[in-house]
């Protein structure tokens, strides 16, 4: 059966910290920096756990600001 | 396969359209209103009518709509958009002409204008952002405050006998004949999103082909004003406004 991977690109300046892509995403793949900050202070998204992404675009769908790019694999 | 291997043009499915600009939202975090305007860029880039949409901006906190959508914008005085959209669409028949309102701008001080542009049947779309707040000002009370919601100026709760009802203004419009699209969203999960975006689709369509005033509202999330982390409010949201405010088609006369 054929296996889709997938990737996430985030806009870690533009991102605001709001959670919402962390709680959208159904494999666990996102959660907020938990010490860092980019330079407007937000606690930034990033992909902690980048294997598990399946490329379904939930995060990007519900992004206020943008930030998410989405790329996605079908490995035969 | 690694991300780096993954992350390539061609396997590119979802990016920022282009028509939203690159420039840092004002939006607090988690606000509703960035979700809608990047539907709202998105719709235009697909339809590819960015040269012939006009979008009237309100008094609230969409009023920097036009630094985010590179779209032709107009800004309206508060509530008025109704009315200048009116004017908007009739000289420029061609236009996509549609309002972007919250609900302090379209069901309070603008409720007149816009009960008579969807009475006369003006062929534009209304995109209206119902948080049930003055987000903007500080978290006054609006006419779409449930009962018993604490804002800054019902600290102990909307009370009916003095504040009255919460006003539903899509169902009053329901009623009016110059009306073909009426129907309530939100934007709170990927599927939510999704038939949102088909639903201001159909209103922009709606406005291009001429078929009457359609209102697309947006039952929406206000954090800062509710005092809220943003999935917090969206829970409440789900809990509470969507009780008084149940989402769907209200009306549909293109859809034989």
């Amino acid at each position: 059966m054929a296996k889709v991977k997938g990737a996430v690109k985030i806009n870690q300046e533009r991102c605001k910290g709001c959670d919402l892509c962390v709680v959208a995403c159904p494999v666990d793949v996102l959660m907020l920096q938990p010490k860092e900050v980019n330079d407007r202070g937000y606690h930034y998204a990033f992909a902690h756990n980048h294997e598990a992404c399946i490329g379904c675009a939930s995060c990007a769908t519900v992004c206020p600001d943008g930030c998410i790019e989405v790329y996605r694999v079908t490995i035969k | 396969m690694t991300a780096e291997e993954i992350i390539k043009p061609e396997n590119k499915v979802y990016a920022k359209p282009d028509l939203l600009n690159d420039n840092h939202m004002h939006y607090c975090p988690g606000c509703s209103h960035g979700v809608v305007h990047r539907l709202i860029a998105e719709i235009v880039e697909e339809m590819g009518i960015a040269d012939k949409t006009i979008g009237i901006a309100p008094v609230g906190c969409a009023v920097f709509a036009y630094k985010y959508v590179d779209i032709d914008w107009i800004e309206a005085a508060h509530g008025r958009a109704p009315a200048i959209a009116t004017a908007v669409k009739r000289l420029n028949p061609s236009r996509m002409v549609f309002t972007y309102q919250g609900d302090g701008d379209l069901a309070a001080i603008g409720t007149c204008e816009t009960i008579h542009a969807a009475n006369r049947g003006e062929n534009i779309a209304i995109i209206f952002i119902n948080n049930g707040i003055y987000g903007m000002t500080g978290g006054q009370m609006a006419p779409t405050t449930l009962e018993g919601m604490k804002t800054s100026t019902t600290p102990y709760g909307r009370r009916i006998d003095l504040n009255g009802y919460p006003l539903k203004i899509s169902d009053l419009l329901v009623q009016l004949d110059g009306t073909c699209y009426v129907t309530r969203q939100a934007v709170h999960t990927p599927a939510a999103v999704r038939k949102t975006k088909a639903a201001i689709k159909q209103a922009f369509l709606n406005s291009m082909e001429g078929r009457g005033t359609s209102l697309v509202e947006i039952v929406s999330t206000c954090n800062s004003g509710w005092k809220m982390s943003p999935v917090e409010s969206n829970k409440w949201m789900e809990e509470n406004m969507f009780a008084k405010y149940p989402l769907g088609d209200l009306k549909n006369t293109v859809k034989k």
